[in-house]
């Protein structure tokens, strides 16, 4: 059996429909909420903040910290036990590194720009999700930064190569599939976070960077409104 | 706690008014509550009050009864005071603030009797139903503890069982059974700053509170839990006071449900 | 030949390109990539003359040389204060700079400024470890008694101050209220609890308009009618 089309009847191309809020959490410096498909993340950001223990402090650089958390009840199966798990570390790390790299942390010696990211709902692509509400809710805080940062997963399920896996397609059984997840940043056209499982070819694999970059740029567009329309002057 | 604000809130309250403009038994408007926030969670709510905002999730799982209460399934209550909602907040295992919170819940629903545990009951001695209840603040404006409350009653009566074969739990498949609610216990926090009483706190008021009794009531005015907090202790007529006040607003906030 | 991209006062994005062409410059908040000019935060861009810029329209206080600010006193040293200015650095204020008054070695320096109280002051330097020093030397610089204080986003101080100071007047007027704005993002108040709600809440209706035209004479109106009731 191949995989002749997607369950949902996507296109291969396609993404799962975005929704995007920024300016969500009052409390925050800059906030932002990204739901992909039934995968729904919250991103806050605390900072320039005073940095505490001391040690951290670098006086050259401010320093970004990612978190990324999933709420006890966001995952279809069984609870997900609060407390950080090696699984939500690594995210939290590789959503900092990929995030990272647009910000002028320069203008922000001393201190810390803290990211919390908190996922009340989750299928499949949820730390890109995370990214794509952290970059806004970035964005929101005012800081200082080069471009925006878009994520999504691209992949190969059976002999066909896609954008935005759902679950079901992350757990084919019936044919190899890889899972890509990409960060990308649009104007400065480099690409922040990569990782994949699975198995795939070069060929394949750079086909689907190319794929991940056409779907960034549709959620850039995306970002970009939801960023405006919270500052739109109304008339 | 700054003196020059907490004597400002003293001063208003004298003159029959807080920070805000309210009255000082007033909640924040709008409240609102939406029930199936979260499709992953087998019942959820979101609760806001003003600015305060938070999210409930219920998850229903199998286990092994108590030994003590062999006919009886249980609930768990379970709080994050997440960092993402209030600047103090900071990563890592709950603290004090989170379990207190989490217990004054989950004694609201116990000692109600909201629940009916023996219903939990799949086979006497072997296997029951777990209600796993996770509170979760998206922006802590003030107030936690009765929009959690609230949020978690909320997130109960939105719950539905999901898919059993008799040995195992299939989360994907909902079923239409709902956990059903005996009784609608509502929580509501009294404040005392000076000598005044208020409901529904903001940041900067619960930064005055001199005494704290959260009131825990049901449909007929009967009290079902209590918790007092805060630093000062409490007369006898103190606490008949806030008493009513508390069960007075709990008939106020039950209609959102 | 130069490409504006973008429509006067038009929202922008990090990372959204401005402008094409080497006769234009960037001013505050684009950078330079090439040939194109670049938003490095989310703004209002302007175009003035030759230069784009944009309004930063979010975002935490900056502290800046000569900005007056309100500040609370968080710790007394042996040779002055340190101060918590609602950004993410505290700033020093030495005991020459704090009063003219001669202070005796090893006098309790809480007399003057005790923790907790709060201070209009002004930046007299910044380094760029973002070390900061304060004075209470200058007009209007003093400790603040009684009262009650809000914050509010430092990126709208200048529409609740107004041209020179007529947004702020007006208000004091209309509600017979003592206000300090501080360019950081904290407001001062002090009015009969009827009059500072008024206050207060004239102000956050500032911060949420302040990007319509008419503001001035919107608020006037809005004043008039409160006033009134």
């Amino acid at each position: 059996m191949t995989y002749k089309e997607r369950i949902d009847g996507r296109k291969f191309d396609e993404t799962r429909p975005i929704e995007a809020k920024v300016g969500v959490i009052k409390r925050a410096d800059g906030s932002a909420m990204f739901k992909i498909g039934n995968t729904w993340a919250y991103a806050a950001v605390y900072g320039p903040r005073n940095l505490h223990p001391k040690f951290l402090q670098n006086p050259e650089k401010g320093l970004l910290r990612c978190s990324y958390n999933m709420m006890p009840f966001s995952s279809t199966g069984d609870r997900v036990r609060p407390g950080g798990s090696r699984r939500s570390k690594e995210i939290s790390l590789v959503t900092q590194k990929s995030l990272n790299p647009v910000l002028n942390l320069e203008e922000y010696p001393n201190s810390v720009v803290d990211v919390f990211i908190e996922l009340p709902q989750t299928e499949a692509g949820s730390r890109c999700a995370g990214i794509c509400a952290a970059s806004m809710a970035l964005a929101d805080a005012g800081l200082d930064m080069k471009d925006l940062v878009c994520a999504v997963s691209v992949g190969r399920v059976d002999d066909k190569l896609l954008v935005d896996l759902d679950y079901s397609e992350e757990s084919y059984e019936d044919g190899p599939v890889a899972d890509v997840p990409i960060a990308f940043m649009p104007n400065i056209n480099k690409i922040s976070l990569l990782q994949m499982d699975g198995e795939v070819k070069k060929e394949e694999l750079m086909k689907l960077i190319e794929m991940g970059k056409k779907a960034c740029m549709k959620i850039y567009e995306i970002q970009k409104k939801a960023l405006k329309d919270k500052y739109k002057v109304e008339v | 706690m700054e003196r020059e604000l907490r004597s400002h809130i003293i001063k208003l309250l004298n003159a029959d008014t807080r920070l805000d403009g309210r009255k000082l038994t007033d909640y924040r408007k709008p409240i609102e509550l939406e029930y199936g926030v979260t499709k992953t969670a087998e019942g959820s709510a979101r609760v806001k009050i003003g600015e305060t905002e938070v999210m409930v999730g219920v998850k229903l799982t199998t286990g092994e009864p108590y030994p003590d209460t062999p006919d009886q399934g249980t609930i768990i209550v379970g709080a994050e005071l997440l960092p993402m909602s209030n600047p103090e907040f900071e990563p890592g295992p709950p603290g004090i603030q989170a379990i207190e919170l989490a217990r004054v819940v989950d004694r609201g629903i116990r000692e109600s009797k909201a629940l009916d545990f023996k219903k939990l009951c799949i086979k006497p001695e072997e296997k029951i139903w777990m209600v796993i209840i996770d509170i979760c603040p998206i922006n802590d404006a003030g107030n936690l503890f009765d929009a959690s409350s609230l949020a978690a009653l909320a997130a109960l009566k939105d719950a539905k069982y999901p898919g059993f074969d008799g040995e195992k739990v299939d989360y994907k498949k909902k079923t239409d059974k709902k956990l059903e609610l005996e009784k609608l216990p509502i929580a509501v926090t009294v404040i005392k700053i000076g000598d005044k009483f208020i409901v529904d706190p903001d940041t900067e008021e619960e930064e005055a509170i001199d005494g704290r009794l959260t009131v825990s009531s049901m449909e007929d005015g009967s009290l079902c839990a209590l918790q007092k907090g805060g630093d000062t202790p409490l007369t006898e007529e103190e606490i008949s006071k806030m008493l009513d006040i508390g069960i007075e607003k709990g008939k106020e906030l039950r209609k959102k449900l | 030949m130069t490409k504006i991209q973008i429509k006067d006062k038009e929202i922008s994005v990090p990372g959204e390109t401005l402008a094409i062409g080497m006769d234009v410059l960037p001013g505050r908040g684009t950078y330079r990539d090439g040939e194109k000019i670049v938003a490095n935060r989310l703004g209002l861009a302007m175009v003035d003359g030759r230069t784009i810029k944009l309004i930063q329209l979010s975002g935490r206080y900056a502290p800046k040389t000569g900005d007056t600010i309100i500040c609370k006193v968080i710790d007394v040293g042996f040779n002055g204060w340190r101060l918590e200015t609602n950004s993410a650095y505290s700033a020093m204020m030495s005991m020459k700079d704090a009063t003219s008054q001669f202070i005796q070695r090893g006098a309790n320096l809480t007399q003057f400024y005790d923790l907790g109280d709060h201070v209009v002051c002004k930046i007299v330097n910044v380094t760029s470890q973002k070390l900061i020093d304060v004075t209470m030397k200058g007009p209007g610089l003093r400790k603040l008694r009684g009262g009650r204080i809000i914050e509010v986003d430092p990126n709208k101080v200048p529409r609740i101050i107004g041209k020179q100071g007529s947004m702020v007047m007006m208000i004091k007027d209309a509600t017979k209220s003592n206000i300090s704005v501080g360019q950081n993002g904290l407001i001062w108040i002090d009015a009969e609890p009827k009059n500072e709600l008024l206050a207060i809440n004239t102000i956050r209706k500032i911060e949420n308009e302040s990007h319509t035209a008419g503001l001035t004479d919107k608020i006037k109106g809005y004043l008039e009618k409160k006033v009134q009731k």
